[in-house]
């Protein structure tokens, strides 16, 4: 039968064949190569967090990031409050361990939810760190060191990635932490230093400062690499104004432990080629992330990889240079490291080895949205993107500034509010990509999503009547084009 | 700068400098080019030294008639200015002869026109009419109807009063959605979901005083005062188009004129070609002792200078149910009396739902009751009144004290008080309201109506916004679209927000019968509210599908937080064709509340592995395969 990974099974319709109940997990049985179901552990980062069943989103990704982000609005929402007549002592103040405990609680309770799952569907769950032995043989370690011979007739690779730690800079692993414990620390982390500019580094950040804590970004060069550009620097700049501190143009050099426990940084700005320093309470690193593939020993299965990306190479199929094996999410290469596509593919995929389908999963026009204190969603292409495939001349941008209505009573600032739809210029104008900056972007974006999935036109979702009052309702009033220089900023409904 | 030579006025076209135009600049030259076309009884492109063209000029010099002239030898875009002239009327010489807005031709057709009389003629139509345009009622659809015409170089009038409420509120500028509508509701309900808010910080770590009271002046000042600045904000925008505005009321007393009379009751009368009623609708009473004395109505909720205390709201319209929720949600002890079902033309199922939501969140219902008679036990702000009550299914009734009865039991049409029958246009006599045709024209062709008096169209401020435009657009000629009034999306800003789009299940059962729809639905949690401890069984999603055309989806319903958000997008996919295939290819967003309506399972619902996600995994989907309350045993350590 099959060795399928975590993500996968529960998404198979139960019409199709179940995978065995036998399982083989003792050394005396390891001539027996039938396994339904294995999953692979992975090992501790150097600050010694660890986590349940369900993988990066659940425990150290999407869940625990959106938790927090939302704490931190809550923050907002108290001083909002008041403006909106509720009498409130401010400021409040915030208590990192009983929001980390309530966090934490609930992400256990999810990796139970998992545990369960797997159970009800009859998969077998090993929780041992793998590599493959050969072809069809993988040999599982458990944490007491019993090791477990298992093979399957199929076999999915789905490790994931890691973040990185840098290699060249003294005191970067001893010292720092990363997105890995960040979820997970019992005691605020005081005054941060985060390192990086992709998503994770800037929602670390944001809910950091949302909370109240004295944070720092620092960025080598661009933020939000691969977005659209314009919007990235809006949501760095809504960041700045509300309180993040951003070093922008510098590279950390070293990090000491003071006597007093506290991290010195030392740092090249390299703007001007000084050297500054800093002291903080934590370092945290989210300057990109590995493929777990280094621990597999996938050259003893013939599993090829890309030696730069060190990711897993695919097909359209899902399948790496093994015909039997099988990469999908993170550890893919190619692949957008999102939790909604791993879903997808790992459920196309068990459909198409068990369920009689050819179904292959459509990597195009994928929605996202950064949790970044003003959110960040978007569909489709940047306006970078769009310009490169089909020219300046070919592109009509419309756009908007616009002020959500709960601003106007709270006194809020709406200046990066800020909505774009990138389409081709030629009626009836297809829509190539949409981006939504402000409150609750993730909820305003999937639909369009939905309906860029349906070829929608400029004409057709200007056509949609909007709902009023929202802020979505701005996506169907788009009417001034980049082209026309007018000013795009949205006054009264 | 073109000498006079009188009697004609003279027109500046363009600015100087600009020898060769770009495409925006063509535009505009064309634009304004039209403006002075439309703007001017008589208008003559013509040069200073053509013969032709002084002949034309004597003409209507002894006919007494005053006109326009632009010299294209005197301006410095001349060339450009005939150029387009003959882009607009295939004629490429001057004079080139525009009366009434009728292109004559040059100077030959212009004198026999005037020997057969037609010139005459042209020159007597509608030039007995002050504007081209008057919209009664300054709300969402009569401003949006007045700017676009104005745009369009229209002569337009504005007539905008507002009756005050028999409580005495009135407002500006603007009509029900700014004023007593939309704007104020949802920043109410915004001010409840902050209280909310406040309780699930603390489940976030937040700390702050224990007691944490609400200041209902605090925030009906703060609401009022940026209703103030959107008043404001209609003043400028019309007059920065030229429109004009009026603060009287209109009533028609003949044939193309109103009469419009100001708060010191003077008179004064306005005639048009054109003329648009837009005057909405106001809150209704119930006709019983006491109602129009001692209650209110959403007319004056949002402006009532102390907090209405212990409320009965009457009625179970989604504006009953949004003011009973955000009025609880601030703290405030509130009973709903509903006479029969809850939010009438929505989908029942989820409409149900709405309700019991706000029941478990502590709105008291008294369902199948309907008051009989409210008297004033004590004056004050609030006094107390007692509601006395009959039940609708037998002879019992009840009795009890409230400090504030607000009525939300429908709205009544403005349109009986404004002179129609004088002229022949047909209200159905029953609501009030005005049938039109599809270009929202009424009975008498040169009278439209756009808005809420509209019969048989939703009664929802984009609408209405989107039906004025494109009214004035077609009026002038700009474009032939007309308004679409299916699949309009829409939300109801309850506790919980309840958005949808397209037809309700019953509505889809009556048209395209039960064995030819797929229904999914699926409850859901939102991540939001695990560690907050709130409901996990509530929020729900539902999509509705016609087998007859490839699983074409028709009906959208989404019950949760940022309802409204989420169904907007969906809206514009409906829009654009979705079906449940593209449903199912479409990757959600995590998390998120419109991931989980992306993955609706069949209904009825046998367990199915339709749901994945590791959110899902643990919420949704069992609920789905469970049901109700068992989640949360699953899910505890």
């Amino acid at each position: 039968m099959s060795v399928l990974q975590a993500m996968a099974l529960p998404a198979m319709p139960q019409r199709q064949p179940q995978p065995t109940k036998e399982f083989l997990n003792t050394p005396e049985k390891q001539g027996t190569p039938r396994a339904p179901w294995m999953a692979v552990r992975a090992p501790p980062p150097p600050a010694g967090t660890r986590w349940g069943l369900g993988g990066t989103c659940v425990n150290v990704g999407c869940i625990p990031k959106k938790l927090m982000h939302q704490a931190a609005l809550l923050g907002g929402a108290i001083r909002d409050a008041g403006r909106y007549g509720w009498e409130v002592a401010q400021p409040a103040r915030h208590d990192w361990s009983k929001m980390a405990e309530a966090i934490q609680n609930h992400v256990r309770s999810l990796n139970w939810g998992h545990r369960v799952q797997l159970q009800e569907r009859k998969v077998k769950y090993l929780n041992v760190k793998a590599r493959f032995i050969d072809k069809h043989t993988v040999l599982g370690v458990s944490k007491d060191k019993k090791e477990t011979l298992l093979s399957a007739d199929h076999i999915v690779i789905a490790t994931g990635g890691r973040p990185r730690y840098p290699t060249l800079i003294q005191g970067a692993s001893e010292y720092g932490i990363t997105s890995d414990d960040i979820f997970w620390l019992k005691e605020s982390p005081g005054k941060t230093l985060v390192v990086g500019a992709s998503y994770v580094a800037l929602e670390c950040a944001g809910f950091l400062t949302g909370l109240g804590l004295d944070t720092t970004i620092m960025i080598r060069s661009i933020p939000l690499r691969g977005f659209d550009q314009q919007m990235a620097s809006l949501v760095t700049d809504h960041m700045a104004s509300h309180g993040t501190r951003i070093l922008r143009g510098c590279t950390p050099s070293r990090v000491a432990r003071l006597p007093d426990g506290r991290l010195q940084v030392t740092w090249e700005d390299r703007t001007c080629g000084k050297e500054d320093s800093g002291v903080f309470n934590t370092v945290l690193w989210a300057i990109g992330r590995v493929p777990e593939t280094r621990g597999l020993n996938l050259e003893g299965a013939g599993v090829e990889t890309n030696p730069e990306s060190q990711k897993i190479l695919v097909d359209a199929r899902d399948t790496t240079s093994v015909p039997h094996i099988y990469a999908i999410g993170d550890v893919a290469e190619g692949r957008p490291e999102l939790t909604p596509t791993a879903i997808m593919a790992g459920k196309l995929l068990a459909q198409r080895l068990f369920g009689g389908s050819s179904d292959l999963m459509d990597y195009s026009n994928v929605p996202t949205t950064v949790f970044t204190p003003l959110e960040y969603g978007c569909v489709g292409l940047s306006e970078e993107e769009a310009v490169a495939r089909h020219g300046q001349e070919q592109i009509e941008v419309y756009h908007a500034y616009y002020k959500p209505l709960e601003f106007t009573v709270a006194e809020q600032d709406a200046s990066q509010c800020y909505i774009k739809m990138v389409c081709l210029r030629q009626p009836p104008q297809p829509v190539l990509g949409l981006h939504f900056l402000g409150p609750n972007a993730g909820e305003v974006t999937q639909g369009f999503a939905l309906g860029i999935k349906c070829g929608a036109s400029y004409e057709q979702v200007i056509r949609t009547v909007g709902i009023h009052p929202t802020c979505a309702e701005e996506m169907v009033k788009l009417r001034i084009s980049k082209r026309s220089g007018l000013d795009p900023t949205v006054t009264g409904c | 700068m073109p000498t006079s030579s009188p009697p004609g006025r003279r027109a500046r076209v363009l600015s100087p400098g600009t020898s060769r135009p770009s495409s925006e600049a063509r535009e505009e030259l064309r634009r304004r080019l039209l403006e002075l076309i439309e703007g001017n009884r008589v208008m003559i492109f013509s040069k200073s030294y053509c013969p032709h063209s002084a002949r034309v000029k004597e003409l209507f010099s002894s006919l007494g008639v005053d006109y326009n002239i632009l010299e294209l030898d005197q301006v410095d875009d001349g060339a450009n200015v005939q150029e387009m002239l003959s882009e607009i009327t295939n004629q490429k010489t001057v004079p080139n002869i525009f009366v009434n807005k009728v292109h004559m031709g040059g100077c030959d057709r212009t004198f026999q026109a005037h020997q057969s009389g037609l010139l005459q003629k042209i020159l007597q139509e509608e030039s007995a009419y002050e504007y081209d345009l008057i919209v009664i009622g300054g709300g969402s659809g009569g401003l949006s109807c007045a700017k676009e015409a104005a745009i369009l170089g229209r002569k337009v009038m504005v007539l905008d009063f507002v009756v005050p409420s028999p409580r005495g509120t009135s407002w500006g500028l603007g009509g029900t959605c700014v004023n007593v509508g939309c704007i104020p509701k949802k920043l109410m309900h915004q001010a409840a979901l902050l209280g909310q808010a406040l309780r699930d910080s603390r489940k976030f770590g937040w700390e702050y005083s224990q007691q944490v009271k609400h200041n209902w002046e605090t925030m009906t000042e703060a609401i009022q005062n940026h209703i103030g600045s959107l008043n404001w904000g209609y003043r400028l925008s019309l007059r920065e188009r030229g429109v004009t505005y009026v603060n009287s009321y209109g009533e028609f007393v003949e044939h193309h004129t109103v009469k419009a009379t100001n708060r010191k009751g003077q008179e004064t009368y306005y005639t048009s070609a054109n003329f648009v009623i837009a005057t909405g609708e106001r809150p209704r009473y119930l006709g019983i002792p006491g109602d129009k004395e001692f209650c209110i109505t959403s007319d004056d909720l949002f402006s009532l200078p102390y907090c209405p205390g212990k409320t009965l709201v009457v009625g179970a319209s989604y504006v009953a149910l949004e003011c009973a929720g955000f009025l609880a949600g601030l703290g405030l002890d509130v009973t709903v009396m509903v006479r029969s079902i809850l939010l009438r033309g929505f989908d029942q199922e989820v409409a149900e739902k709405v309700g019991s939501y706000m029941q478990q969140h502590g709105v008291k219902f008294l369902r199948k009751f309907v008051p009989v008679m409210v008297q004033q036990l004590e004056k004050g702000s609030p006094g107390k009144l007692k509601v006395t009550a009959k039940s609708t299914e037998g002879p019992e009734t009840i009795e009890g004290v409230y400090n504030t009865v607000l009525l939300a039991i429908g709205r009544d049409s403005c349109t009986r008080n404004i002179g129609l029958e004088k002229i022949g246009v047909r209200i159905n006599e029953k609501n009030g309201k005005i049938p039109v045709n599809d270009v929202e024209q009424t009975n008498v062709p040169y009278v439209y109506a756009v808005g809420d008096v509209l019969e048989g169209k939703p009664e929802l401020t984009p609408v209405a916004i989107q039906a004025g435009k494109l009214l004035a657009r077609r009026l002038h000629g700009a474009s032939s679209e007309k308004c679409d009034y299916f699949s309009i999306p829409t939300t109801v800003f309850t506790p919980l927000e309840y958005g949808c789009c397209g037809l309700s299940e019953e509505k889809a059962t009556e048209l395209y019968m039960k064995e030819n729809l797929e229904v999914y639905h699926t409850l859901f949690w939102p991540l939001e509210w695990t560690v907050a401890g709130r409901d996990n069984n509530t929020c729900y999603a539902k999509i509705i599908c016609n087998k007859l055309d490839q699983d074409r989806v028709i009906g959208f319903h989404v019950l949760g937080p940022n309802a409204g958000e989420i169904t907007q997008g969906f809206a514009a996919a409906m829009k654009c064709g979705l079906t449940k295939q593209l449903l199912d290819e479409t990757i959600g967003i995590h998390p998120t509340c419109g991931e989980p309506c992306l993955r609706a399972g069949p209904q009825p619902s046998p367990p199915r592995d339709g749901l994945e996600g590791p959110q899902e995994a643990s919420s949704a989907k069992q609920v789905q395969d469970q049901g109700p309350g068992e989640i949360c045993q699953k899910l505890s350590i």
